[in-house]
């Protein structure tokens, strides 16, 4: 590989190439980070096949695949948006960025609509229905708790990302020259929306 | 300077991209109405890592990266499988 | 040549930058002040730890209650695991070494991200204060071991959350060190220096970090699970929820095995810079010694297991484990073949960083072999739990990895602080430490073969006299340790002026000013030959 021009760079700008397999890098280790809660449910699965179907059928599956509508269109948006600001479309890549925290939200909302409308039937870990459930429909509702609340996190992170981005490239230090925080961001949220493509089936499709 | 050789995707194959996605949506949850037994959660993976697949090459832009990238993606991966492979050894054997 | 000595060069330690007095060192994103933030901090925090050790072998001198009760103990084996572990062994040697010399050995300034490199720093210190502070607060210390294993750690009253925090945060700073030096070496290399004429210090770190970034991921989920265990009663490991404590050991242990290669790893890459600037001769077998790094990395991946063979695993399991951890040891062995081949035949000059290289050969062998009687199926079920566990990980990790810190801290200190320590007393050490540790570890193998229990206040009294001699053993070792630090703290100042080569070493530290500038290199060097040609008959043997 050849070297970097960072050597005698001293801008603020960190090389491009060099930041990208940065963020590569740090992605690896948040699919590792999930990895691990995936491997937890693989093994339940595994042991309690039955009480995962039953308690997989309290989700609301409509709910879960407009959730995943919102995160693979946003996807494109925020893929369209460094399209955008590689040909120098300063206004259409802020617009871009801007949908995508919009759809970034109603992910939110919906989010927290399932979770109150399950706190409302006292489906939540520690409390005393999900104690007397069967274990294997226990440990799924852990499960969901856990992995789609990570997820939720990653995504409020993710949406912070794209509102620093909407600023900077309003003032023009994310522009087609220098466009590498918006480059990375989108790898992040495009994180986000893999880590929901194997969520949903594996929590909202299970026959 | 940094834009030289540097691949823009056109905004109509990202619209393409999304179609198919969507497409393998729609699929995935007809599928669960289909009684596949065993084999659901298979075909529930298969088609989530279709979709998984999509959104790096083309969303991600690593079809247009480096063959180390893509190298050390798919290796990634297949560590990750191997972990669950390993541990697996242990559940499915006791 | 403008890289040599030259008297306008400024040293780093006194370069001018954006901030002065405490802050050119607090905001400092210069990757050699780093290096000396962790030096400093790993050094201070190593003897909290050390004397919590010695504290234990006090107690341990006797049957029954010796200094303190049995919480107090098990409180103190937990500390001192998550602080050596987590503070100590685990960072060290990337934060510092990694930190002062990877970007100097491949021709560049700084790493690829400097502000990170600070942020990391910043992390390591917060994690570590997490870890003190569970000591002090509320429930009191935790008395899990640094293994948190459930379900005693989800239910134990003490302060286990702020350790887990701790370790959360600490991993954290390791992973952003690693992909940090991982991009350093992929984008930052000097013209020339393709990745086979990268020096093998810098390999050790490039398999150390994928390490990192690859298996910290999964304990830092795990630990998070625990959380969830303590404080909703998530379920994954209790077996009264459906859950399974044996999946918090294999989560945890797909992490803590990797995590000793983060540990050996770059101590390796350290002694193998070290046998060829003493017998100055290149590297025996360099191709060898930097796939075996990769070997060890990779296979080091899948062996979590041989920790979990009497706890119900599988038959198939435990046969997969066993086999792996045997084919683990064979890349580590074929680097100890070629060290002393390196070695054979070469000019050698016993000095200090030497002395430690070679004793490190000596421990890591006792400490691997009985590795393997640990990791044969039928013998672990013997000595699985017992002192003799405690044994091998010291010798492995206290007489492997520490003992490489030691002769780091000895090759690299001239080039650190511009300053020689006195070889006399450094020697001195050097002997109290080898006969202090043998005699402290040694007899915990015996011991722990006729029967005594790990992490254990109390014991049987036939188990006495090997106690003592180990008692006995810490206070000589804990006497050498400060005697090695005071020869390096007080010529720090004070001791004879380097030159920018004292050992006559050909890697590209050695090149520049001892201490070197704030940029490392007045020219970045363009790299024409391969790394290690000493410009004697020993040239034209390399590979």
């Amino acid at each position: 590989m050849l070297m970097s021009t960072l050597q005698q760079n001293h801008s603020e700008h960190i090389d491009s190439e060099t930041g990208k397999l940065g963020m590569w890098i740090f992605l690896f280790t948040e699919l590792f980070l999930f990895g691990g809660l995936f491997l937890v449910y693989a093994v339940f699965r595994a042991k309690y096949s039955e009480d995962f179907h039953t308690a997989a059928d309290e989700l609301n599956t409509f709910i879960g695949t407009l959730n995943t509508v919102f995160l693979l269109v946003s996807s494109m948006t925020v893929a369209m948006s460094v399209t955008a600001i590689q040909k120098n479309n300063r206004k259409l890549a802020l617009f871009l960025v801007l949908v995508t925290l919009v759809l970034a939200g109603l992910f939110m909302m919906n989010k927290y609509f399932e979770w109150s409308h399950k706190f409302e039937y006292n489906l939540y870990p520690g409390s005393e229905v999900l104690k007397n459930l069967p274990r294997g429909e226990l440990l799924f509702f852990g499960l969901y708790y856990m992995m789609t609340g990570l997820h939720a996190l990653h995504v409020f992170i993710g949406m912070i990302l794209l509102s620093i981005n909407i600023v900077k490239i309003g003032k023009g230090t994310v522009n087609q020259q220098h466009y590498l925080m918006l480059e990375n961001s989108g790898l992040y949220w495009h994180l986000v929306d893999l880590i929901w493509i194997f969520l949903f089936p594996l929590l909202y499709l299970i026959t | 300077m940094k834009n030289e050789g540097v691949h823009i995707s056109s905004y109509s194959s990202h619209g393409i991209v999304l179609t198919v996605l969507l497409a393998l949506t729609t699929l995935s949850v007809m599928v669960t109405d289909w009684h596949l037994g065993a084999f659901s959660v298979s075909v529930a993976l298969l088609i989530a890592s279709i979709k998984v697949s999509t959104v790096i090459t083309y969303f991600m832009h690593v079809k247009f990266e480096s063959l180390f990238l893509k190298l050390l993606i798919a290796g990634v991966f297949v560590i990750y499988a191997l972990v669950i492979i390993i541990t697996f050894i242990d559940y499915f054997l006791r | 040549m403008s890289n040599s000595e030259t008297g306008s060069h400024v040293s780093y330690l006194e370069h001018k930058g954006k901030y002065k007095g405490i802050l050119s060192w607090l905001l400092t994103t210069d990757h050699k002040k780093i290096g000396l933030l962790y030096l400093y901090s790993v050094v201070v925090f190593f003897f909290v730890a050390a004397i919590l050790g010695v504290l234990m072998r006090i107690e341990l001198i006797a049957p029954g209650e010796t200094i303190m009760g049995p919480q107090t103990y098990n409180g103190m084996f937990t500390i001192h695991g998550i602080i050596m572990i987590f503070v100590i062994v685990i960072p060290a040697l990337p934060a510092i070494f990694g930190n002062f010399f990877l970007p100097i050995m491949i021709g560049a300034k700084d790493v690829a991200f400097p502000k990170l490199n600070l942020f990391s720093y910043y992390l390591y210190l917060i994690g570590a204060i997490f870890g003190v502070l569970s000591q002090f607060i509320g429930g009191g210390a935790p008395d899990t071991g640094w293994t948190f294993y459930v379900p005693y750690s989800a239910e134990s009253s003490t302060n286990v959350i702020y350790a887990l925090v701790a370790a959360f945060i600490l991993g954290f700073s390791s992973i952003l060190t690693g992909l940090n030096f991982i991009v350093t070496m992929h984008r930052m290399r000097a013209p020339g220096m393709g990745w086979f004429r990268m020096p093998l210090f810098p390999w050790s770190l490039y398999a150390t970090a994928w390490i990192q970034v690859l298996a910290t991921p999964i304990v830092g989920i795990t630990l998070l699970m625990v959380i969830a265990e303590r404080v909703v009663g998530i379920g994954f490991f209790d077996p009264k929820l459906g859950g399974d404590p044996v999946l918090f050991q294999h989560l945890f242990w797909i992490y803590s095995h990797p995590a000793v290669y983060i540990m050996i790893l770059p101590g390796m890459g350290i002694v193998t810079e070290i046998f060829p600037t003493f017998s100055q001769k290149p590297v025996f077998g360099y191709t060898a010694i930097l796939f075996s790094s990769l070997a060890i990395a990779f296979v080091g991946y899948f062996v979590w297991g041989h920790h979990m063979f009497t706890a119900g695993i599988s038959y198939g399991s435990r046969w997969f484990f066993s086999f792996l951890t045997f084919i683990v040891a064979i890349p580590s062995a074929i680097k100890v073949f070629n060290w002393i081949s390196t070695m054979y035949g070469g000019s050698i000059d016993l000095k200090p960083p030497l002395l430690y290289a070679i004793s490190f050969i000596f421990l890591f062998m006792i400490g691997g072999f009985t590795g393997l009687t640990l990791g044969a199926v039928a013998a672990n079920v013997q000595v699985h739990d017992t002192s003799f566990v405690v044994a091998h990980f010291h010798y492995i990790i206290f007489g492997g990895m520490g003992f490489a810190f030691f002769a780091g801290i000895h090759y690299w200190y001239p080039k650190m602080f511009g300053r020689m320590y006195s070889n006399k007393l450094a020697n001195i050490a050097w002997g109290i430490n080898f006969a202090g540790f043998n005699l402290l570890y040694f007899p915990q193998f015996v011991i722990g073969l006729q029967g005594m229990p790990r992490r254990y206040f109390d014991y049987l009294p036939q188990f006495q006299t090997g106690h003592v001699l180990s008692t006995i053993g810490a206070f000589v070792l804990f006497t050498g340790l400060v005697l090695m630090v005071f020869n390096l703290v007080y010529h720090a100042r004070r001791g004879a002026i380097a030159p920018s080569n004292p050992w006559h070493g050909v890697t590209l530290e050695w090149l520049i000013p001892s201490p070197p500038s704030h940029e490392n290199f007045d020219v970045i060097p363009e790299i024409k030959t391969q790394p290690y040609l000493f410009g004697n008959k020993s040239d034209n043997k390399s590979n």
